[in-house]
């Protein structure tokens, strides 16, 4: 049975898109038919973090409004095997997205794939709610971050008021935190916040920690999802994520700061 | 306290705690907020209709509050009703508390 995960976070910039592609990649790097819908609406971005933004002819919104098919506007990642893109229109607005319209293509993708990652917009508006209301899982993607900590609990709500499961009075939307950009060294100094405290207070369960790592962006430049860049920590932490998610038990990796060797420090070496 | 501690400087929150005292002092509200009882206007109304078919009471004579506490919540409704018609005017105040999960 195909699950539906929603990327979201309430506040903008702090990774859904990096994570939604380095996410679904993992899950196709493991086997799993997944693929990956853009849902902002007029700011396109997840085309260039896949690296396919060449090969966009149709987009999700030509679909809804039946100007051409699903399978013309699927994009199929040509570096990993099960792994495909929606991309989305960058010239219409989100009023595009419409419950029915999304609905269907939905189902229709719940056929062929295992996993349908929507990567939610920031905010709390049309388009994040569409992307959220079909759910099956959430991954709130959180900044150790006053104002991220405090809109992850404000989309947390949202989720448990407004998606289909919370409207039907179904089983809940199960929800997962994965808190990025998370900076060991500085936690130390007492200018972060500890992933305990995060999660104390949003009180759901940890699915991974990603570390601020200059890998997300050098693989960002070249249209690469992180995950794909397997020596990096960023890389291998979403890598864990993908294996909690999928039920396995992996420590968290990177939280601690590694003790630095003689030659390390002699030439000054950063991560 | 031990008497070291009277020597000890007293340290300062980190910026962090200061971020995590501020966050859950605000989503505390905001919690609260969210899910804010917008029944309790109608509430307050069908309790009037109700007690207005035995006794005749004023619009404004019946008060409805909600406190929250951690882990429960309070109802209270307060009727005032009218002095007998006959004798001082005294107000009998009849008072209920419910108590609920938040």
């Amino acid at each position: 049975m195909a699950k539906i995960i929603v990327m979201t976070s309430g506040k903008g910039g702090v990774g859904k898109t990096t994570s939604s592609a380095a996410f679904g990649t993992g899950l196709a790097l493991r086997g799993f038919k997944t693929c990956i819908i853009d849902f902002d609406v007029g700011l396109r971005n997840l085309d260039l973090i896949m690296g396919c933004e060449r090969r966009v002819v149709f987009d999700f919104i030509n679909v809804i409004n039946g100007e051409a098919r699903l399978s013309q506007a699927l994009i199929k990642d040509k570096r990993v095997e099960n792994l495909y893109i929606l991309p989305t229109s960058q010239t219409r607005d989100k009023d595009a997205l419409t419950e029915q319209g999304v609905e269907k293509i939905l189902e229709e993708l719940k056929k062929e794939f295992d996993y349908i990652i929507c990567d939610s917009p920031a905010g709390i508006e049309r388009g994040a709610l569409m992307a959220l209301y079909f759910a099956d899982h959430a991954i709130i993607v959180t900044n150790p971050e006053v104002s991220s900590v405090r809109d992850s609990d404000r989309i947390l709500g949202v989720i448990q008021a407004k998606s289909r499961r919370a409207e039907k009075g179904e089983a809940p939307v199960q929800e997962h935190l994965l808190v990025t950009r998370y900076d060991p060294e500085r936690v130390e100094k007492g200018e972060m916040l500890k992933v305990e405290d995060v999660l104390e207070i949003l009180a759901i369960p940890l699915l991974g920690i990603i570390p601020e790592s200059p890998a997300v962006l050098r693989a960002s430049n070249v249209g690469m999802p992180v995950v794909l860049d397997d020596k990096s920590n960023a890389g291998q932490a979403y890598s864990d994520a993908v294996g909690r998610f999928l039920g396995e038990t992996i420590e968290h990796r990177f939280v601690k700061v590694e003790k630095k060797g003689f030659f390390d420090r002699l030439l000054r070496r950063t991560a | 306290m031990s008497i070291f501690d009277f020597f000890r400087t007293p340290k300062k929150a980190s910026a962090a705690d200061q971020a995590k005292e501020r966050l859950q002092i605000v989503l505390a509200h905001e919690r609260a907020g969210r899910d804010s009882p917008d029944f309790l206007p109608q509430l307050q109304k069908e309790l009037l209709d109700v007690i207005k078919k035995y006794v005749s009471i004023d619009d404004d004579k019946v008060a409805v509050k909600l406190d929250r506490a951690s882990g429960y919540s309070t109802l209270e409704v307060n009727v005032e009703l009218p002095a007998p018609a006959k004798g001082a005017a005294r107000a009998a105040a009849g008072k209920v508390a419910a108590t609920g999960n938040a």
